[in-house]
């Protein structure tokens, strides 16, 4: 469970965030929308735990994972090691995700090596490895064209569905939020409020 | 923790600056070394014209006064010990110079609040001339190896130092969130995370360092000590030597361009073997 009660997030002398509260049930995917400098990702900073300095209050669960929109890898270690490495799980572990994503016989490759859609892909594989209680996805799906973003989104709804993970999904995509999100809710205003969209 | 982790524009695998590229072909590296084998032929050559023209082999020797010096020196043995002696002050100074260097480079990095308190005592320092380093460390210490090595690594820890923090303040926010999040502990996240990006300004340094160290170890040795290349320089200084001047020189060159070969030029092929893609 994902739960949030925040009075107020500034940047400096600049108010950001308002007064807000969310919760996110295990197996229950939030989407957030949101205009270009909105606060979502301010939001999502502090739902990952990255950002501490807030009024307010958050319940985070221990295990927790993320997407950010750049895939985010160490470009000097292989598909293989990105996974395992941050996560501390095994190489078997590592190797049985990335089959899941779909890049079985890629696991010595190193990023450069790979497409923008595989390195996503070594991304998602090392968000769920863990069995993640809390997800968030920042843009996962950013810069892939239509086809690829439906079989990622389909292996993405599969693998929440399994871990039973909180997920907060934020986007600019209507698709990606009509097709993963059970609710959704939009920021809005100066200082942000979420508002039913 | 910087928030600039979730803002990154999406679709660019970000490597560190100041890397090399990837590995040419064998053909084309093989074809690289005949025209560097050339090249070397032909200064030799230029040498050896301009001694002739110069016609006083005693003033501007060509490479028959400096090559049969060169053979003496190594042959007699003794300048293989002036060779050991040099290298030895060399490698102790680049490894207090990296270490000290590194450290502070490193921690002004990660600190701009004492980043912008210090800055200005590393311009200082980096515009203090190798000279008087040298000078103000023989009359402090004395004429002792200690005061030899510590004035060369002084002389070179505030170009390490600007180096690595250069390297920290470019370190990629995402990969630090990345950390964060799954809660990586220090010691992986200093060797799996930072480390791979500060190597190719490690290496920067070394190299930039062991080509500005050795010169200065020539000084300090010209200067105060009793054994080494620049000792030698200074003897041969005194016998207007010109061909023992260059030899010796020449001999330590070669030193320094096996290794730059052999050692750490095989270090960065190996620490960017990931880059060959």
């Amino acid at each position: 469970m994902i739960a949030l009660d925040l009075l107020a997030k500034a940047h400096g002398a600049v108010p950001v965030l308002g007064a807000l509260s969310l919760q996110v049930a295990p197996g229950e995917v939030l989407g957030i929308s949101g205009a270009s400098g909105a606060g979502k990702t301010t939001l999502l900073r502090i739902l990952a735990g990255l950002d501490s300095r807030f009024d307010g209050q958050i319940s985070l669960p221990a295990r927790r994972a993320i997407v950010f929109q750049s895939p985010t890898l160490m470009p000097w270690r292989s598909a293989l090691d990105n996974v395992a490495i941050p996560t501390s799980c095994t190489p078997a572990e590592a190797r049985a995700m990335l089959a899941r994503v779909g890049l079985q016989g890629l696991e010595d490759r190193f990023p450069g090596q790979l497409s923008l859609g595989q390195a996503r892909r070594v991304a998602i594989a090392r968000a769920f490895v863990g069995r993640p209680e809390a997800l968030i996805l920042d843009e996962p799906f950013a810069s892939l064209d239509a086809e690829r973003i439906d079989d990622l989104i389909a292996l993405t709804a599969a693998l929440i569905t399994e871990t039973g993970a909180a997920v907060v999904l934020a986007s600019h995509s209507a698709h990606e939020l009509a097709t993963l999100a059970h609710r959704q809710l939009r920021l809005e205003g100066r200082p942000a409020r979420l508002v039913q969209p | 923790m910087s928030v600039s982790g979730l803002r990154q524009k999406p679709a660019v695998l970000r490597a560190p600056a100041g890397v090399a590229q990837a590995a040419p072909s064998p053909g084309a590296r093989r074809h690289d070394g005949w025209r560097r084998a050339l090249s070397v032929l032909a200064l030799i050559g230029l040498w050896a014209l301009i001694s002739w023209i110069a016609g006083d082999p005693r003033r501007a020797p060509g490479p028959a006064e400096v090559l049969p010096a060169l053979w003496q020196g190594l042959a007699g043995g003794r300048m293989l010990a002036d060779l050991g002696a040099t290298l030895a002050r060399v490698g102790a100074a680049f490894a207090l110079a990296m270490a000290a260097g590194a450290a502070l480079g490193i921690a002004l990095g990660l600190a701009p609040r004492a980043d912008r308190w210090f800055d200005p005592w590393l311009t200082v320092a980096l515009n203090i001339p190798a000279l008087v380093t040298i000078v103000l460390c023989y009359l402090w210490i004395g004429l002792t190896e200690t005061a030899a090595v510590v004035a060369v690594a002084l002389n070179k820890i505030p170009m390490v130092a600007v180096m690595l923090r250069e390297g920290v303040r470019v370190l990629d926010p995402g990969l630090a969130d990345l950390a964060a999040v799954h809660r990586m502990g220090a010691a992986a996240r200093l060797r799996h995370i930072v480390l791979p990006q500060l190597v190719p300004h490690l290496l920067s340094a070394a190299r930039a360092g062991l080509a500005l160290i050795w010169k200065i170890v020539l000084v300090v040795e010209f200067l105060g000590r009793s054994n080494g290349i620049g000792f030698r320089i200074h003897m041969n200084f005194q016998m207007f030597d010109i061909a023992g001047v260059i030899a010796n020189a020449l001999a330590f060159v070669a030193v320094m361009l096996a290794v730059e070969w052999l050692v750490l030029a095989p270090l960065a092929a190996r620490a960017n073997r990931w880059r060959q893609t």
